[in-house]
Parts: structure tokens; sequence; C-alpha cells
């Protein structure tokens, strides 16, 4: 019996063995892996109850922090949003349950002090219990975001401004929206509760539409079909003439694309941009054909992910499937057939003409400070794309403030200031008529670079004329320009 | 010599008891950032149970060996210190380390008593037909009615007042005692083979009926009772007792290819065993569902990494059944792989003493006895752990010592008592050299 006693012995050590290269295999060789699974939701649930920075806008106003629980309290922290409402589109919220979403997801890092910029510069940090946490302040500012919300009241919407020289998001409002403390509540069952309301209600309150959800750009995108004119060659601001017409018919089809109310237009650049004339910029596409209007649109950021700091961030859309469609690119021409961009990327737009042709990279996050208040990140603004050369720029530029000066976009007009932009009108049905408004402009002092680049959305407005952008969405672009003049002085 | 062996085991007793009491305070100062405000009395009762049971071996079996209760105590310390840290944790705190440290008191007293009335292993040879048929009553017991209970999905346990209890784990050490009884007195027999199936030479049928019967009818028992672990655990004591005591190595053949063919019939005849070899393989398309117990495993072992987060700083409540079956994970968990491979190496250190005691025993029912309950520790222990760290397919038993459960431990303390006593009465008494030595063990002689 010995040997087979022996023999048991080994065989029972070579399974404690195995357990032992297999627990290797597990806390030390694959643990990274078992850590990235995106089944693992450990350090979310590690991080939830430890300190986490607050969030505060440009002019100093905190908009989420962590504040102590009662005594006996399941965990020692939550997370709350003095502001309610208002910046419940950028922070997101941050919660146990629901995940995290806006800046708490996207700077969660940070704001648990997990980067290597906060984690421990020096060995004294080794010794000393600290919380480590990253404070974040962001581009924003709570007078001109609450500036963008009372001018679009009730109304179905979204309110982007920025800064066309660095991509700083000054105001990015949508409404309707949500209440985040609701949402962070350590009240699970009513968070879950509001959470699945929220997420039923057709009106998507949950989704920040300001930079993701596309619209038709209507009218709007007309300031895309100019400077791909522009951008070409084969359009200056004086020629060609397009003829005075209310209907074109593009080539290999014959049903003919007609102007607003059947009116008649037609000339140079600046009139055929002032009259928003269909006519003249269908036959522009047309002219430049697919390549050239593909080209620019993607210039401007179209079919291209925006970079901003913020998470999924929609992609707008500019077809590419042309393949000599030449009816299907008319309509493309004045911001229609599949043409579709987010406010934020309609923003972007303006800001590109403002800024001598350069589209910067938005972002919502100014600094982050560790919890002595040092910088320890501060990102410098960055070139996205390159829309078009400075010289275009500044034609467009001129041909966008005769639009605000002479043409449809007078609403947006501010005393004092240089005011340039572009109605636009989307169209959703005939029965009864119904649209989207827009307007895009920018402004600043008169001579100088702009200062601010905004893009508003009223969605499905009554009536379908072409004033209805400049009758709807102009004041609120002019209360939130005026907003952000009022807080530089 | 007996002496030096019991001054030994005090010595590590004492380790034991401060590794115990420091693994608490951790938890405490983990928890709280505070020491735990009964640490005194704690160490006081750990203290006094161990020393109890040491002065028992001191008295009722002196020459037996020294390292294994040490052993036994470290896990069980540690097992306790888990289960409170565990259930502190919990939502609904609940009164399981309460429990525990009743059951690991009745555990003592058990050690005890058995080492009290079984005062010659041997003297168990005698009733073997009496232990098979407890054993097959004891496995029977939970499928009656009034007193049986289903807890998770298991039948396996009985509930006689406030008390639920789990007969099979009494069920295995009585059926291993009538194995080795059966066994040794057929083991020539069995060895022959004048039987012959086809290529393979087997003993006569009529020998190997009746362990074969009491063998078969357990299994179909725990296969009833979805007792997956213990089926498992239970043939492998079965075929190991067989080839150690002939000898032959066809036994184990035969076995594994049973086993195989078993394996393969209950993966695709019953839904639950098959669902945990599906998870086994790959836990990751159910990680939320099946697979969420062994997959939260996994991430609770790479949290913990070398070193492990710390008593009390890591989250292993997140994983069900973590104070019983999962109880390795929360300890890789928040002690590394440096903790767990401690645990590791004491059920390797336990199996080595086992077995030196059945290859030093002077009767083959002791040898064979020794091989057989050190088998059902070292193997449940591998099953269990095997099963936690993906090893094997998951198959829910308890770790021996470690896991909370009041039927396990105690019945685990018995099965000491018994290593013990074999170990003890194997040691040949010095007569001429140490006259003056009278112990309980020598004037039983």
């Amino acid at each position: 019996m010995n040997r087979q006693i022996a023999k048991l012995g080994a065989g029972l050590l070579i399974c404690y063995l195995l357990l032992f290269a297999q627990l290797n295999r597990t806390t030390v060789f694959g643990a990274q892996r078992l850590k990235d699974n995106p089944e693992n939701n450990r350090e979310i649930l590690r991080d939830y109850d430890r300190p986490r920075g607050s969030i505060a806008t440009a002019d100093g106003v905190v908009i989420a922090r962590s504040v102590p629980t009662e005594e006996g309290a399941r965990f020692e922290r939550m997370r709350t949003y003095p502001e309610g409402p208002l910046f419940a589109h950028i922070t997101g919220f941050y919660s146990l349950n629901l995940g995290s979403t806006g800046v708490e997801d996207s700077y969660n890092a940070e704001l648990v002090g997990r980067t290597s910029d906060l984690s421990f510069r020096d060995l004294n940090d080794l010794f000393v219990e600290r919380d480590r946490v990253g404070d974040l302040t962001l581009t924003l500012r709570a007078d001109v975001q609450a500036a963008a919300r009372d001018a679009l009241g009730e109304r179905r919407g979204s309110v982007v401004a920025l800064d066309p020289r660095t991509g700083d998001v000054h105001a990015l409002w949508s409404f309707p929206t949500f209440d985040p403390n609701v949402l962070a509540s350590q009240d699970f069952a009513t968070a879950n509760t509001t959470f699945t309301q929220l997420n039923e209600d057709p009106a998507k309150p949950l989704l920040a539409k300001s930079y993701r959800e596309r619209f038709f750009p209507g009218s709007t995108f007309k300031v895309v079909t100019g400077t791909a004119g522009l951008e070409s060659g084969e359009v200056t601001r004086d020629a060609p003439t397009y003829p005075a017409t209310s209907t074109y018919t593009p080539p290999q089809t014959t049903r003919p694309l007609r102007n607003f109310g059947g009116s008649t237009c037609g000339g140079a650049l600046f009139e055929i941009l002032r009259a928003s004339c269909n006519t003249a910029f269908a036959q522009m596409a047309v002219d430049l054909g697919p390549d050239v209007m593909i080209e620019t649109a993607e210039d401007f950021g179209f079919n291209g992910e925006p970079p901003i700091d913020l998470p999924d961030a929609a992609s707008s859309v500019f077809p590419t499937d042309f393949d000599q469609n030449l009816p299907a690119l008319a309509q493309s021409g004045i911001g229609q057939n599949d043409v579709s961009a987010t406010p934020l990327q309609m923003a972007m737009v303006a800001a590109a003409v403002a800024n001598e042709g350069a589209v910067m990279t938005p972002r919502v996050v100014d600094t982050v400070r560790d919890d002595e208040g040092t910088v320890v990140d501060e990102p410098e603004p960055s070139q996205w794309r390159r829309a078009m050369t400075p010289e275009t720029a500044a034609t467009m530029r001129e041909a966008m403030i005769g639009v605000a000066e002479r043409g449809t976009a007078r609403n947006l007009l501010i005393s004092g200031f240089e005011v340039g932009g572009k109605t636009g009108t989307a169209q959703l049905g005939t029965d009864p008529p119904r649209s989207h408004a827009w307007i895009i402009g920018f402004a600043g002092p008169p001579g100088e670079a702009p200062t601010v680049a905004v893009a508003v959305i009223v969605e499905g407005q009554e009536g379908a004329s072409e004033q209805t952008g400049g009758r709807v969405a102009a004041p609120i672009a002019r209360a939130v320009m005026a907003a952000v003049r009022a807080a530089a002085t | 010599m007996h002496l030096l062996r019991r001054r030994t085991e005090l010595g590590l007793i004492v380790v034991v008891v401060l590794i115990t009491a420091g693994a608490y305070a951790l938890a405490g100062l983990g928890k709280t950032s505070e020491m735990p405000a009964n640490i005194g009395p704690f160490l006081g009762v750990i203290l006094g149970l161990l020393v109890t049971a040491h002065i028992a071996v001191r008295r009722l079996a002196p020459n037996a060996d020294s390292i294994l209760l040490p052993l036994a105590a470290l896990l069980n310390g540690i097992g306790y210190v888990f289960i409170v840290r565990l259930d502190e944790a919990q939502e609904e705190s609940g009164s399981l380390a309460e429990l525990q440290s009743l059951w690991t008191a009745v555990g003592i007293g058990a050690f005890v008593a058995t080492l009290l009335f079984v005062r010659r292993a041997r003297d168990l040879e005698r009733y073997r037909y009496t232990f098979a048929a407890l054993g097959l009553f004891l496995l029977v017991l939970p499928l009656f009615p009034v007193i049986g209970r289903t807890i998770n999905g298991s039948r396996i346990w009985i509930s006689l007042g406030p008390v639920n209890f789990q007969p099979g784990e009494a069920a295995k050490i009585v059926l291993a005692i009538f194995f080795a009884g059966y066994l040794v007195e057929r083991r020539e027999i069995l060895a022959m083979s004048n039987f012959r199936l086809g290529p393979l030479h087997l003993p006569d049928p009529q020998h190997l009926g009746p362990v074969a019967l009491a063998w078969g009818a357990s299994l179909i028992v725990m296969t009833l009772e979805k007792d997956l672990g213990s089926s498992l655990l239970f043939f492998f004591l079965f075929v190991v007792m067989l080839w150690v005591a002939t000898g032959r190595t066809t036994y184990l053949t035969v076995g594994t290819t049973l086993f195989a063919g078993g394996a393969f019939f209950a993966w695709s005849q019953f839904e639950h065993v098959k669902d945990r070899v599906d998870v086994w393989l790959d836990p990751w398309p159910v990680a939320k569902a099946e697979g969420f117990q062994v997959v939260e495993a996994s991430f609770a072992l790479a949290d913990g990494g070398i070193a492990g987060t710390g008593i009390g700083l890591g989250t292993p409540t997140r994983i069900p059944e973590v104070e019983t079956d999962f109880i390795f994970a929360a300890i890789g968990e928040e002690l590394g792989l440096l903790g767990a491979t401690a645990v590791l190496c004491a059920y390797i250190l336990m199996v080595g003493a086992g077995l030196r005691i059945a290859l030093r025993a002077d009767s083959g029912f002791d040898t064979l006895l020794a091989t057989g309950l050190t088998s059902l520790l070292g193997i449940q222990a591998f099953i269990i752990i095997g099963g936690v760290t993906r090893v094997l397919p998951l198959t829910g038993v308890t770790l021996p010592f470690v896991s909370y459960g009041g039927s396990s431990l105690v019945l685990n303390y018995v099965l000491l008592a018994l290593l013990l006593r074999i170990s003890d009465n194997s040691v040949r008494e010095p007569t001429a050299a140490a006259p003056a030595t009278t112990s309980a063990g020598a004037t039983l002689r």
C-alpha cells in the first residue's frame, strides 16, 4: 500500500501545483486583462465611495460636488448638482447603479485623482494620507448658460455658444433636460424609476441634443456651399451671377426645385446668401460637383467624430455616395436630402468663418486642479480642421455680416457689435407646415476677431417660411451673444 | 518523545493564535481604522478553545502528530476572521460570525469527544457494516419529507428545530470507515483477477459487490440531491481507496474511464451539470447570469494581485455565497497571491501529515482509513479551490475548516481527531527506555 500512498501524495501535490499556477495566472499575469474586462465594474464601485473632485464653471459656480451623507448611511458621500438641470447635459450624472455620463464619465480619472499628474508627485505623498482628487473648471459660464436657458424657454431646441478662437464652449443647452440630482441619488429605486421614465420619454430629455442629435441644417448649410464655391475658385464675390428665377431643374430630372414661397431670386454670392436663394445654391452645388462639396463639408468636420471632451458625440453627415446623382447633390447644397448636422457642428461652421477658416477642437473643460488649487492640467487650444483659407473666410464673414445687416438674420444684431449670421428653416412636413428654425452666427468688436460663435435650433415650429429661423431662433442667439459680451466686460 | 511533540504543537498553536488575532485586528483596522473593541476577549476565546483541544490531545493522544491541529486551527482562524469581515459588510448584517464561533466550539467539543470515545481506530473496523448502513441512512435523510430542506437548489439539508444540518458531511466520514474496513478484509481477493470481462481482468463480482453497491447507491442519492461536489469527491475517494488497498492500477484506469463516461452522461442529461461545464469553459457570454459568481471571483482575485488589498479593504461581498463556497476568492482578494498560497500550503501540509500517518500506521485498516480521511480533506479543498479559480467546473462544496458552515466544520474536526487517533496508535511506546511514561495511549495497550 505504501507505494500507492506515496503516489497519491505526489498526485495531490500536482493538483495543488496546478491551483498555484492558476492563481498566479489570475492574480498576477492575467490580472490586467481581467481588470480591463468590460464586465468588471469593481473600479466604479470602489471609486463610488471615494472622495471625488468638484466641477465649477468658468465664472466660479460649483455645479457638481460630493457632500457627506448622514451618519449611518450606506455610503460616506453622495454626488449633488447645486444648479439642478442647468448643466445636466454637460456634467452628466454620477450614479452607482446607472453608471455615469457627461464630464463625470469622460473626466472620471481626473475627478478621482487617478491620473499620473494627480497621483503622487513627491516622496512625501507616500507618507501623508491625502485625497488626491482633481477639481475641474469648465469653459462654460453659468451666466451664458442661464441666458441660453431663459431665451429658449419651454421650447424644444438647443443652443451652442463657443469661442471661435479657442474652441472653448461657453454654453451648451438643450431643452427638455433632467435633474441629475434625482439620478445620482442613493435612493436607487427612485433613481431607477425616474431613469426609466426619462429614457422612455419621446422628447428624449436624457439626450444632450446639442451635440448628440442630428437635424437637417436647412439653409444654414449654404455657408458651407458658398465656402466650397470660393475655395474651388469657381465662385468669387462678384461672379458668377446666378439668374433670377423661382425654380431650378437639376440635370437628370424633371422635378424642379423651388424657392421658398415661389419667390424669385438670383445674383452674386452676397446677394444669394442674403436672400437665402435655394435655386442659386442648388445650381452652385451641381456646378461644383460632388467631390468639391464633399471635401469642403468634411473640412468643416462633417463625417468626422467631433473631438469634444464629452462622451458619445454624434458625427454630422454629408452624403458621399452621389454617384453623379445630381438632383441629390442639388438638394444637399441647400442642406436637405441626407445632410444632417448637430447644433455643435453648425456652431463650428460659424466659428470657422469667424476664425479665419480654422476649426478649433471644441472643449468643455478648461483646467484640472489638485486639492491645493494648483493647476495640474491645462490643455492648450488646438486646431481640429481647416475649413477654408483666411481669404475665403474674410469673404464669407463679410457675406454673413451682410445677411445680419440687410438679410434674414436682422434679429441677430447687437448695437456696437459686428454681427454675422445665417438663418435656416428645415421643413418637416406641409400638413400642417412645420419646421426646425435655425440660426448660426458670430459677433465681436467691429473690425476685430469675433469672440463668440453660436448655433440655435428650435425644433418643430409652426410655419415653414424662410423667415422662421430669423424670427424664432435669432433672438435666442442674440441673447446668448449679448450674455457673452456682458461677461467679457 | 511525546512531550516534544506536544510542546511543538503548543508552540504552533500560540503562533496560530497570534496570526488569527493579528488578522482580526487588521480586519477591524481595515473597516473602521480602529482596533476592534473586543480584541481582548477574542484572543482569550480562541486561545481557550485551542488550548482545550491541545490539552485533550495531551491527555488522550499524547503521541499524535503535532502539526495537524495547529494547521486546522490556522485555517479555522483565517476562515473565521473572513466570515466576521464579510458578515459585517453584508447589507443585512446576519449572525454568521456568531454561529461560526459557536460551531467552532462545537467542533472542538466533537474533536475532544472523538478522541475520548475512539481509543483505538481499529475498534471502528468491527462496526463496518453498521457504518455502511448509517452512511446510507445519513445520505438519504434529506430526501425525507418534513425534515428535508432544499437550500440553493440542493436537497442536502435536514432541519431539526432551529438547526440546519448537512448529514452528507457525516456520511462521507462514516462511509470512508466502511470502505477502509471492507477493503482491508478483502484486499487480497480484490487484488486477484479471476473474472474476465473482455480485455479486463476483474476480481470476482461477489467480493466487489457490497462495496460497489454502497458506492453506487451513494452516488445516485447525491445525484438526486443535486450535490455535484459531493458526488465528485465521493467518486474519487472510492477509487483512491480501492487502488491503495489493492495496489492495482486497473482500478484507477477503470475508475477514470467510468468517471469520464459518467461525466459525459451527466453533462448531456442534466441541465445543471451542462450549465456548470459551459460556465467553466467560457463564462463571459453569461457573465451577468450563470457565470456571475465565477466571473466575480476572477475579478476579485485579479484585484488582489500579489499582496492583496488588505483585510477589510476589498469588495469580496459582490460574490454570491462568498462566506461558503467562494471564501477562497475573498482570501485571494484581500490577502493576495501570498495569502492564498499560504492557504494552499496549509492544505498540502495537512495532506502530507495525513499520508505520513497512513504510512506509519500499524494496521492495514488504520493505513487505509488515514489515506481515505486525508484524501477526503485534500480532494475536497482541491475541488472547491479549483472551482473558484476555474481549474475545474464549479461544484459547491465547502473549503474544509475555512468556509462558513456548521456541519462541515464539526465533521472536519471529527476527521482530524480520527487522524490524530491513528497517529497516536501507531507510535510504539519505548517501553524499556522510558518506563516512567504512562499516558492514556500507553495504558490502553
